[in-house]
């Protein structure tokens, strides 16, 4: 501790020299934090769907319609509880840029079968059972664009054309964060009434009796429609999440790549940064050895410098990673739902600053603990 | 009684492949007490005396003996304990670190000693006013004049009451008036704190200030 005036006098030595490096590292460490939360999303989404539901979709591609009337047989099939289905609406709200997911569903059967997942007040789902022009939209949809319960909102349909107002009757919570809150649900008739040969099931969702019959369930199923115009491709919900996140390619080895590549980089500043610092001080290094001080101690001064710049950027940028993106509600406009740093990210980002301490003060106070002090002193002598 | 014994004293510098030999045999003894003016040309091997007294260099051959303690043997660690604890050294260019106040530069020897801060602060304030720049312990050395600077310099060579005190060309780079402060200062530690000072310098005005002068010219001792 009485060697901290020292090591803080050296690191202000050059403010802006030591801010910017600091910065570097603190950004580094928020670009890595901010794609490894991707992959950590991505991954936690993969795994949020429930194993007692089951998605049926085209064998095709999710692309293809289903027939409505596979409602009522796939409402005979043992072990299935209730069935409902749901389409991709695709509407923006004024802006292209403001897109969300929003499903046109049977909305009754829908909410039914997501009981557990959401948190619908019993009033507010009354009214939009009973309002066709009525929708329910994610809490943190809401807060993104201040809309407020009773609000009408015009959409802008990109797969149905048209401008479309709905009214918000509900306003729902996620009972788990990757569930996500950024989803607009409203009655498919409204669509129906407009397009009625084009609004048809995207999807449908069984409810099991019971997780262990979903082998049985989706061989039933697929059997069932096999030899149809309209065969299904049927897997849990979980299983159906997982797929979808495949879709996205192999953005694990992505992010990860382009994190590390990032992180390497500002090693490289910082340990020129370090190097630099170190060497204009050659002379002060022959003066602290000549007063006493052993070579040990200067290595571990260089380094407790090195660490400083590495830890304190680390801080601040695994800080504002942690503290931007959970209370903004970040979801990537309902793509990344429940969007988090996690504690195992923050942990691997402090492992790298540990190693960018390592590694940038590692030849400066090798090179501080190594010099004698004679050759030192010639240094500016 | 003498402070320092320097026998058969061997130094020999590697220049390319061709030696160059500044000490071949020397004998020299310095008196506890003693304020000694080394004094000769360049390159006569009177910086190199000095970092072999401070055990800042390795003799290439013979001994330098500190107050009992064999400083040519020393290990790099044993040497640096050593030079906290009993040597003083002072040079031409003062060498304050220029981040740190004046206290915090005559504080620097003090950390390596097991003082509480409350104890380092009585010292440094103790040396601080035997070269009488209390009223600048919270400058920085940019805003010293050089004689200041090497007052503080002189501060930080005896706030751990060293054994000895070595000089390079403490006066090189002050004029005159200044120079004579600091000569006056050195006097003062050598007479009234009994410090023993060994100071090389060209200027023969500093050398006039110690008790006694040697002269060194290619490694040899004259009268």
């Amino acid at each position: 501790m009485k060697y901290f005036p020292l090591v803080w006098a050296n690191l202000m030595r050059h403010k802006r020299r030591t801010v910017l490096t600091t910065a570097s590292v603190a950004l580094a460490l928020f670009l890595f934090a901010s794609l490894r939360s991707v992959v950590t999303t991505l991954k936690a989404g993969a795994e949020v769907g429930s194993e007692s539901r089951m998605i049926v979709q085209s064998a095709k591609a999710i692309v293809f319609f289903l027939p409505r009337s596979y409602r009522e047989r796939l409402l005979a099939v043992p072990g299935v509880a209730a069935v409902t289905w749901a389409d991709w609406f695709g509407g923006v709200y004024q802006d292209p840029r403001n897109f969300f997911a929003s499903f046109a569903a049977d909305a009754e059967s829908y909410l039914e079968v997501y009981k557990s997942d959401l948190e619908l007040p019993a009033d507010q789902k009354a009214t939009f059972l009973r309002e066709r022009t009525a929708c329910v939209v994610g809490k943190h949809l809401m807060d993104k664009f201040g809309w407020r319960l009773g609000q009408n909102i015009t959409l802008k349909g990109t797969i149905f054309q048209g401008d479309w107002t709905f009214t918000i009757r509900g306003v729902y919570r996620a009972v788990d964060p990757a569930f996500g809150e950024d989803v607009l649900v409203f009655h498919y008739e409204v669509v129906y009434e407009r397009y009625p040969r084009w609004v048809n099931p995207g999807w449908y969702v069984l409810q099991l009796k019971d997780p262990a019959l979903a082998p049985q369930v989706a061989a039933t199923v697929d059997a069932m429609f096999k030899n149809s115009a309209d065969p299904t491709k049927t897997g849990t919900e979980r299983a159906f999440n997982a797929n979808f996140m495949t879709m996205w390619g192999n953005v694990s080895f992505l992010m990860d790549s382009i994190g590390m590549a990032v992180v390497f980089a500002i090693l490289l500043v910082a340990a020129n940064s370090m190097m630099l610092s170190a060497r204009e001080r050659t002379n002060e290094v022959g003066v602290l050895k000549t007063v006493g001080f052993t070579d040990r101690l200067l290595f571990g001064l260089v380094m407790a410098e090195a660490s400083a710049i590495a830890l304190g950027g680390a801080a601040l940028g695994l800080g504002a990673a942690k503290a931007l993106y959970r209370p903004s509600g970040f979801s990537a406009m309902g793509f990344l739902p429940g969007f988090d740093v996690t504690a195992g990210t923050l942990a691997t980002g402090v492992g790298i600053a540990v190693a960018l301490a390592l590694a940038s003060g590692l030849v400066p106070a090798l090179q501080a603990a190594r010099l004698s002090a004679v050759q030192a002193l010639r240094h500016v002598e | 009684m003498a402070l320092v014994t320097i026998r058969s004293l061997n130094k020999t510098f590697q220049r390319d492949s061709q030696p160059i030999v500044v000490f071949d045999g020397l004998d020299l003894e310095f008196a506890e007490g003693s304020f000694t003016a080394l004094m000769g040309p360049s390159g006569s091997g009177k910086s190199t005396l000095l970092n072999l007294i401070a055990g800042l260099d390795k003799p290439t051959g013979g001994t330098v003996t500190v107050g009992g303690a064999e400083v040519s043997a020393m290990n790099p660690t044993e040497l640096a304990a050593w030079r906290a604890r009993h040597v003083g050294f002072v040079f031409q260019s003062y060498n304050l670190l220029p981040v740190l106040t004046a206290y915090q530069n005559v504080e620097l020897p003090l950390l390596l000693t097991k003082l509480s801060k409350r104890e380092r602060g009585e010292h440094v304030r103790t040396a601080l006013e035997v070269v009488a720049l209390t009223d600048r312990a919270e400058h920085f050395p940019r805003q010293l004049s050089g004689g200041q600077e090497q007052r503080v310099a002189i501060a930080r060579a005896v706030v751990s009451d060293p054994t000895i005190i070595l000089l390079d060309e403490p006066t090189g780079q002050l004029d005159a008036k200044s120079a004579a402060e600091v000569l006056a200062l050195l006097q003062r530690l050598n007479r009234e704190f009994h410090k023993t000072i060994i100071m090389v310098t060209h200027d023969p005005r500093a050398a006039q200030a110690a008790g006694a002068v040697l002269h060194l010219d290619k490694g040899v001792l004259s009268a």
